[in-house]
């Protein structure tokens, strides 16, 4: 039995390829301040506090410890930061909110992708240090790698991705914070070189630099604060293993296994798996990604997926998850959904993913 | 209401200078595999695992949860990776609780590490200040100025800082899988080691470690039933009594280095959950992370073992050591291994150990009701819990 939480407010910056005139606590500041501006909270009266981001893309390390100044901790505050995207902060704020003794907690991250020369080189140090990182290879080969396994399987074709990133562009037109805008037709798009194949140009995100954040708050505090909450009626995440060779690229069980632990799917462990929502907020920084994961949950074709642009838009790398639940819970908000699934990826070829189900009263 | 939940299995590796003969993977399995046999426990029966280590850069690999899910059995199931700076440990081992507390989980496996010898630990903890030039110094540099206004402030004789220095490692002895063993260890030769940052000498410093800590944290049900198996052999789970993380900013002006408020606030909210109202009384061990000597006297007051000014008294006294009034680092402390991502989660295992009757040859008798302590960045993070043999 779960205490009900909800996501009362969000913010994000613009995500742009390049924030030259900020550091991280000055990214972090405006997302921070307008969340709590838009619930009335001062810091004070926030319950804990959970952030997310990585060095490695700052090339800084203890970089989220400089951060910490935007929030204004003093007095000091409970405060805690994973190593991962803004959604996994989420999710321990969402846990820490179980225990009952405290309402509101607050959540952010941060992503400054635009210091190193290559994102695709640099994600080459997530991989297994002795046989996989000396080998360097960097995340758009990995991905084509994934891409590849599902075409070879018949899930989707390179046309069903092109439909994904015209369809993306496109709904980014509407969302203020998108990076990558409008798409040529699908059709036209499919006679562009191959990046590295089977994935072109289109297929793969931009990279972004950015923030979120988030304020959660339980039962009747998040009533006070927002007049339709999203409450997070489920959240699980799940892991893969990290040996691409040993698993099938072209699914994505942990996905499966997650999206069950959040009730986003049929009671029954037998039941099969069909996410009935209204939207769905797909973190898949990879057209071929996004069609994986829609076969994953068993989203029916009437379902608003990613009407955001998602992350082939902007993708500010630890950020981009937490946007996601951020983008579902608007829906909510405004009426547009009752029911949202929003999820969230880590590691290469879809290795850690979040799902979270938010509906309205 | 949280849920109740206690610590029902330990584990850590032998800690060194250089674990060569381990990878990164070995390392940590080591400590977990320990730590489920001390439960009674295989892979199969852990829900999520939380896994702790300070920054990346240590060695080299950029968010190593995604490397390290199949070793540390998480396929399949949720993974957690936390990072806050020193006091990683200590929260990693909180977030883990908390998944319990909150009725989210049964049986979480939580586990730090650190492989410092595979990168430049100097070069990592140097991290550039605000408004300051960069020293490149490491951590001694950063807070031996601090010491020198604790020793000011509580007109503390200089001699305090090797006291503790020697004690942490005669205690270290009784520990097989501390790093430093220095037998004969004594004043003179504490006094006679380099000075690397004034007043810290060399052997007033922690060391760098490879070294990996893992615990099974499970809800009542399960502690329960682990208490009555066979593998428990009669030893209690360590049960919760107050956990508690605070956070404040690295610099502002009026803030007080020495004795952080962030310091004062944690100890105060576990102390609370706890019912303690007379620390040096109520609790019977501490394991309080301590890499620089004279941190603990400083502690020694902040954590209200003490009044203030007073802390060195307690230290000079030998109150602090294996069989005194109120024995610290019975482990030997940080000071005797340091595989900084997982010290903290050693000082947390260590009282876990303590009021199980696990200890060992540093065993403290009769230790009912024990503290361990994390802190992190320029003394800014601070994460507790307070363990008793008796479920609340």
């Amino acid at each position: 039995m779960t205490r009900d939480v909800a996501v009362v407010a969000f913010a994000q910056t613009p995500m742009v390829r390049r924030v030259e005139d900020a550091n991280e606590v000055e990214l972090v500041m405006p997302v921070v301040t307008d969340v709590l501006e838009a619930t009335g909270l001062s810091i004070s009266e926030i319950g804990v506090t959970v952030s997310g981001s990585t060095d490695y893309l700052i090339g800084v390390p203890f970089s989220f410890v400089g951060a910490l100044d935007a929030v204004g901790a003093w007095p000091p505050i409970e405060e805690s930061h994973v190593e991962m995207d803004g959604a996994w902060a989420l999710y321990e704020a969402w846990v820490r909110l179980q225990l009952g003794d405290i309402d509101t907690a607050l959540v952010y991250c941060f992503g400054k992708s635009s210091p190193s020369a290559s994102l695709a080189e640099l994600l080459a140090l997530q991989l297994d240090p002795y046989v996989m990182a000396p080998l360097w290879p960097d995340a758009l080969s990995m991905a084509a790698l994934q891409a590849r396994a599902g075409l070879d399987a018949g899930s989707y074709t390179e046309a069903d991705m092109a439909a994904v990133a015209a369809r993306s562009r496109n709904a980014a037109a509407s969302n203020a914070f998108a990076q990558v805008k409008d798409s040529p037709p699908a059709e036209a798009l499919l006679d562009e070189p191959y990046l590295v194949a089977p994935l072109r140009r289109h297929d793969c995100p931009p990279v972004s630099d950015g923030s979120a954040a988030v304020i959660l708050a339980a039962g009747d505090s998040a009533r006070r604060l927002v007049s339709r909450p999203a409450w997070i009626r489920g959240i699980d995440h799940r892991m893969d293993t990290h040996a691409i060779g040993a698993r099938d690229l072209a699914t994505s069980p942990s996905t499966v296994a997650a999206a069950r632990g959040a009730g986003a799917f049929g009671p029954e462990p037998a039941d099969p798996p069909v996410a009935a929502v209204d939207v769905a907020e797909l973190h898949a920084p990879f057209t071929h990604q996004e069609l994986i994961l829609r076969s994953s949950l068993g989203l029916a074709d009437d379902v608003s997926i990613n009407p955001s642009g998602g992350a082939l838009a902007a993708n500010a790398l630890m950020v981009a998850g937490l946007v996601r639940i951020g983008e579902a819970a608007s829906r909510i908000w405004s009426g547009d959904a009752d029911r949202a699934l929003a999820h969230a990826t880590s590691g290469p070829c879809l290795q850690q993913n979040l799902v979270c189900v938010l509906e309205g009263d | 209401m949280a849920n109740a939940c206690a610590v029902v299995g330990v584990g850590q590796t032998r800690h060194a200078a250089r674990r060569d003969d381990v990878s990164i993977a070995g390392l940590v399995r080591e400590a977990a595999e320990r730590a489920l046999a001390d439960a009674g426990m295989d892979w199969a029966d852990i829900d999520a695992v939380v896994l702790g280590k300070a920054p990346d850069f240590f060695e080299g690999v950029m968010m190593p949860e995604l490397y390290l899910a199949a070793a540390l059995g998480a396929v399949g199931k949720p993974m957690i990776r936390v990072h806050t700076a020193g006091s990683v440990g200590g929260s990693t081992a909180l977030v883990a609780a908390n998944l319990v507390r909150g009725g989210v989980h049964s049986r979480v496996l939580t586990v730090a590490f650190e492989k410092q010898s595979d990168a430049d630990a100097m070069w990592a903890l140097s991290s550039p200040q605000p408004f300051s030039p960069p020293l490149l110094a490491g951590a001694g540099g950063y807070f031996a100025p601090l010491i020198r206004a604790y020793m000011r402030r509580a007109a503390a004789p200089s001699h305090i800082g090797m006291l503790v220095a020697v004690k942490d490692r005669q205690q270290a002895l009784l520990n097989p899988y501390a790093h430093l063993h220095m037998p004969g260890i004594n004043l003179e030769m504490v006094e006679k080691s380099p000075m690397l940052w004034d007043p810290i000498r060399y052997l007033e410093t922690c060391p760098s470690s490879d070294g990996a800590c893992a615990m099974v944290l499970a809800d009542a049900p399960t502690a329960r039933s682990v208490a009555a198996s066979e593998a428990a052999g009669g030893r209690p789970p360590a049960w919760i009594h107050g956990a508690a993380m605070r956070s404040e900013p690295t610099m502002f002006a009026g803030r007080d280095q020495v004795d952080p408020r962030a310091s004062r606030d944690c100890v105060a909210d576990v102390y609370r959950q706890a019912g303690i109202t007379d620390p040096i009384n109520e609790i019977d061990c501490a394991e309080v992370y301590v890499p620089f000597s004279w941190f603990e006297p400083m502690w020694l007051e902040s954590l209200g073992f003490s009044a203030d000014g007073e802390g060195w008294k307690l230290t000079e006294a030998g109150d602090t050591k294996l069989g005194g009034r109120i024995p610290w680092n019975m482990s030997g402390g940080v000071l005797s291994s340091n595989p900084i991502g997982a010290s903290g989660m050693l000082r947390f295992g260590e009282v876990a150990m303590q009021v199980r009757g696990a200890a060992g040859e540093h065993q403290v008798d009769g230790a009912h009701c024990a503290l361990g302590h994390a802190y992190g960045g320029g003394s800014q993070f601070f994460s507790m819990w307070i363990l008793r043999d008796t479920e609340p």
